[in-house]
């Protein structure tokens, strides 16, 4: 039974269509990310949802009740619904304290407690509360905007990219605080983002977004490992796409013969790996001589780019079988990361296996 | 800074602080020559008590009524989506370009029995109520709306947004614009005097006129200084120390426009009867004049020479105003600290005094100590230049604050003077600012009337001046003419005005 529930959401501004058509099933206490290029119509979405705006048609329920429909719609402060900002949004003329305890009655029992509280849970220091949201760093601002979302109890969280002005290791620690948080407090979460990391880590149902539309909903492992469409497969992740024919669970493809996760038949298909799918060992041509017709794949390391802990490497096949499209692709070389450590040099010879199934392309 | 170290422009800057400060010290001087026994016996007498009522009422009723006004058509024009609201938003600044004293004419013309308090109160409502309504709706452009809809989803309904969120973000421009508009109507003297409801401008007017620059006048033009400091430690206390400016990075979203629906109609009605009240009758009564007098009050001779000396004195004034403004604008900008802020809080509470009091000490000053200067051209220059000081330095600042200072320092290393290279590149580029300041002083002298009255030379007669007489002797047709061209000299400089403040919030 899900907890919220969008149906055939649309909403135009002029000619322009933001939403074209959105379903989707947020189970009670779960975390979904709405992940998509800037300008996909995912804000808007949360606008929906937070109820800043009526949708043009659809509807959307949240715990059986429907908070839109078509043009009628709930106001934002009868839903319920958290938000937690860009920036924060926190009020500038009010002292933290008062942020936070901003949707309490001001005569609620026990007022002062509950903002310590909150304050606690979300890891603020007790002497901040005396201070102005300007003389926070920006990590505290998004705290401080969290523990003022949950002093309502919402019953849906919205996340609008909270974590997007933080720098890389905050931005990782407080992306894993928070979905501690929220799942400890049971409240379901939509988290809106345009990294893809942040998508696939937070969140337990990940929608790929675009042009107003998801093109693909389902578990963060299920879309990286098996994306509908090229567009995802490259939203999510690098990948190596390569031209191949299909046969008998079987992909035959410039890497040779690989198995594949579908029991399709095709003649003219894509597919798609991982490029930690692909692992070189150290070889050498006196070695490829010697495997003329072994089916083992040589290649020679074009380009090596050192990154600290990964190296990018292109490798150039030697001794790749024919290929179904040879002319499309030409012999571009794979792009594959390795460990830093290690790593091989430009001229090298390696030896190229596959792990894993490769995945078939719609 | 060491005192022998300081710039020459700062050395600029104060000199024309200390000028600025010229009739402040007389009205003090005055006081202890009298003595105390003296100013305790004009002071406290029940004519001042009767005054200090007038203009307490005046005051608490005026400004409230203007905060509410300006805050609604603000709301209306820049955050709903009435019909029409560019037109109504340029609609709701126009009135300034009446003459206050504009306004009173054509209200007593068409209801010849209005006067005291509640006519006060209201004809100062329609005449100054854009200087409210100018900052608050340029605050409420720039305000994030990113706020309105956290406090949204913290389950506060839409008018408990407004005042728990919106209001507080518009309190810096509420209190500046409150300040405007308390200063006016404590400096105004015209407006009141057609409906017969005396403040102490009019009361020190009275007084000089009969007794010249007697003590009592110097000391109701003492307790009137007293009134305008209680009015700017009253909006300090009341602005606090809070920021407003906001928190977080990038660009705020432009805020959508509230729908107003069925409300529409309605809300339609309060700035149309403003636009009716405020700009219609001014004109009404005008054009009815003008129809009534016929040919006849077009004194072609008389009305040429008004506009001659008018244009004569409100170009030669700006033009004195900003030259002298550009060292303190200067060091506001590329050298800011304590001596700047003590120099430019000097300017802006000298340029806070009414017109009647900096008239009267240059009346006092030069009968005293330089007869030969009484009356003459340089009196009245000098006394436009402490009275429109403000404006000019605003102006002129925000435009140097655009102009890169490394212009000026490139200036100096091809070998400029500092002079000459602050000539050639900041006060260049600045030349926007400054043609904006001298417009906003030009339209001050355009339409002043009693440090004019009591300082130009004998036989001045400024379209202004022209008006007052012919009013004054109830030919309200013949001076229809002058309060037109007055509205019409004044329309393209309010049309700035107007302008200047979306400018402002980067539209």
């Amino acid at each position: 039974m899900s907890f919220l529930e969008l149906q055939g959401l649309r909403k135009s501004y002029g000619p322009v269509k933001a939403l074209d058509g959105i379903d989707l099933a947020v189970p009670a206490g779960g975390r979904t990310a709405i992940v998509g290029p800037s300008g996909c119509g995912k804000t808007t979405l949360l606008r929906l949802i937070a109820g800043f705006e009526a949708p043009d048609d659809g509807h959307i329920k949240l715990d059986g009740q429907v908070l839109a429909n078509g043009g009628e719609a709930v106001p934002a402060h009868k839903r319920g619904i958290g938000l937690v900002a860009q920036d924060g949004a926190l009020f500038p003329h009010l002292s933290i304290a008062d942020n936070i305890g901003f949707g309490m009655g001001r005569n609620e029992d026990k007022r002062n407690e509950r903002i310590a509280e909150l304050a606690y849970i979300v890891g603020l220091d007790k002497t901040i509360l005396r201070r102005r949201p300007h003389e926070l760093s920006g990590g505290q601002q998004q705290r401080v905007a969290l523990a003022r979302a949950m002093a309502k109890q919402p019953r849906l969280m919205l996340l609008d990219e909270p974590f997007s002005a933080l720098d890389t290791g905050l931005r990782a620690s407080m992306r894993k605080a928070v979905a501690e948080l929220l799942e400890a407090a049971g409240i379901a979460t939509i988290l809106v983002t345009h990294d893809q990391a942040e998508a696939l880590s937070f969140a337990s149902q990940v929608a790929v977004m675009r042009d107003g539309r998801f093109s693909q909903v389902g578990t963060p492992r299920d879309l990286y490992l098996r994306p509908k469409d090229r567009m995802v497969a490259e939203f999510l992740g690098d990948a190596i796409i390569l031209p191949a024919r299909i046969a008998g669970g079987f992909a035959q493809c410039s890497l040779g013969s690989l198995a594949i996760d579908s029991k399709e038949r095709r003649d003219v298909a894509r597919i798609m790996l991982r490029p930690e799918q692909i692992q070189l060992s150290r070889s050498s041509r006196e070695e490829l001589a010697g495997s003329v017709t072994s089916g083992v794949l040589f290649g020679e390391v074009t380009e090596a780019e050192f990154a600290g802990s990964t190296c990018s490497v292109a490798v150039r096949l030697l001794n790749s079988p024919d290929p179904p499209d040879a002319a499309a692709i030409g012999n571009s070389p794979l792009m594959v990361r390795q460990p830093g450590l290690g790593a091989p040099m430009v001229g090298d010879v390696m030896r190229v296996t596959v792990t894993g199934p490769a995945h078939l392309l719609a | 800074m060491r005192l022998f170290r300081l710039p020459w422009i700062a050395i600029a800057a104060i000199l024309v602080s200390l000028f600025a400060l010229i009739p402040l010290g007389f009205i003090i001087a005055v006081a202890i020559q009298i003595g105390w026994a003296t100013v305790v016996e004009l002071v406290f007498r029940p004519r001042v008590g009767d005054l200090l009522v007038n203009t307490f009422f005046l005051v608490a009723l005026t400004v409230p009524l203007s905060i509410a006004l300006s805050v609604a058509l603000a709301w209306l024009t820049e955050r709903s989506d009435l019909p029409g609201a560019r037109l109504w938003a340029w609609l709701a600044v126009a009135p300034l370009a009446v003459p206050a004293f504009v306004h009173s004419y054509a209200w007593v013309t068409l209801v010849p029995g209005v006067h005291g308090l509640g006519a006060g109160v209201f004809i100062s409502l329609i005449a100054y109520f854009p200087f409210l309504y100018l900052p608050v709706s340029a605050a409420m452009r720039r305000l994030d709306p990113a706020l309105e809809d956290s406090a949204a989803s913290l389950g506060l309904g839409p008018w408990r947004v407004f005042f728990r969120v919106v209001l507080p973000q518009l309190r810096l421009a509420i209190c500046g614009g409150s300040l405007l508009v308390g200063l006016h109507l404590l400096a105004e003297y015209g407006l009141y005097v057609f409906i017969r409801f005396d403040t102490f401008t009019t009361a020190i007017v009275d007084q000089f006129q009969s007794t010249f620059n007697g003590p009592a006048a110097n000391m109701l033009a003492g307790v009137l200084i007293a009134c305008c400091f209680a009015l700017l430690v009253l909006e300090i206390l009341v602005r606090g120390e809070e920021r407003y400016a906001r928190v977080g990075s990038g660009a705020a979203r432009q805020a959508p426009r509230a729908r107003l629906g069925r409300a529409t109609l309605p809300c339609l009605l309060l700035p149309l009867v403003v636009a009716v009240l405020a700009i219609g009758v001014p004109f009404v009564t005008i054009g009815r004049w003008l129809v009534a007098g016929g040919w006849e009050v077009w004194r072609l001779d008389e009305i040429s020479a008004a506009l001659g000396q008018t244009a004569f004195l409100a170009i030669a004034g700006a033009v004195l105003a900003t030259v002298a403004a550009i060292p303190m604008a200067w060091l506001s900008i590329r050298k800011p600290g304590r001596l700047q802020r003590v120099l430019e809080a000097t300017n802006y509470t000298v340029g806070s005094l009414p017109g009647v009091v900096i008239a009267l000490a240059l009346v006092t000053l030069t009968v005293r100590f330089m007869l030969p200067l009484y009356q003459t051209l340089v009196t009245i220059l000098i006394a436009y230049t402490l009275m429109f000081l403000p404006r000019a330095i605003i102006s002129l600042r925000a435009s140097i604050a655009q102009a890169p200072v490394e212009l000026e320092r490139a200036a100096s290393n091809l070998g400029r003077s500092p002079a000459n290279a602050l000539w050639s590149t900041s006060i260049r580029l600045s030349a926007p600012g400054a043609a904006a300041g001298m417009a906003l002083v030009s339209l001050g002298i355009l339409n002043e009337l009693t440090a004019t009255q009591m300082l130009a030379p004998n036989g001045t007669m400024t379209l202004a001046l022209a008006f007052w007489s012919y009013s004054g002797e109830i030919d309200y047709a013949a001076a229809a003419p002058y309060a037109l061209i007055m509205v019409a000299a004044s329309l393209p400089l309010t049309w700035l005005l107007y302008v200047q403040s979306k400018r402002m919030a980067g539209q």
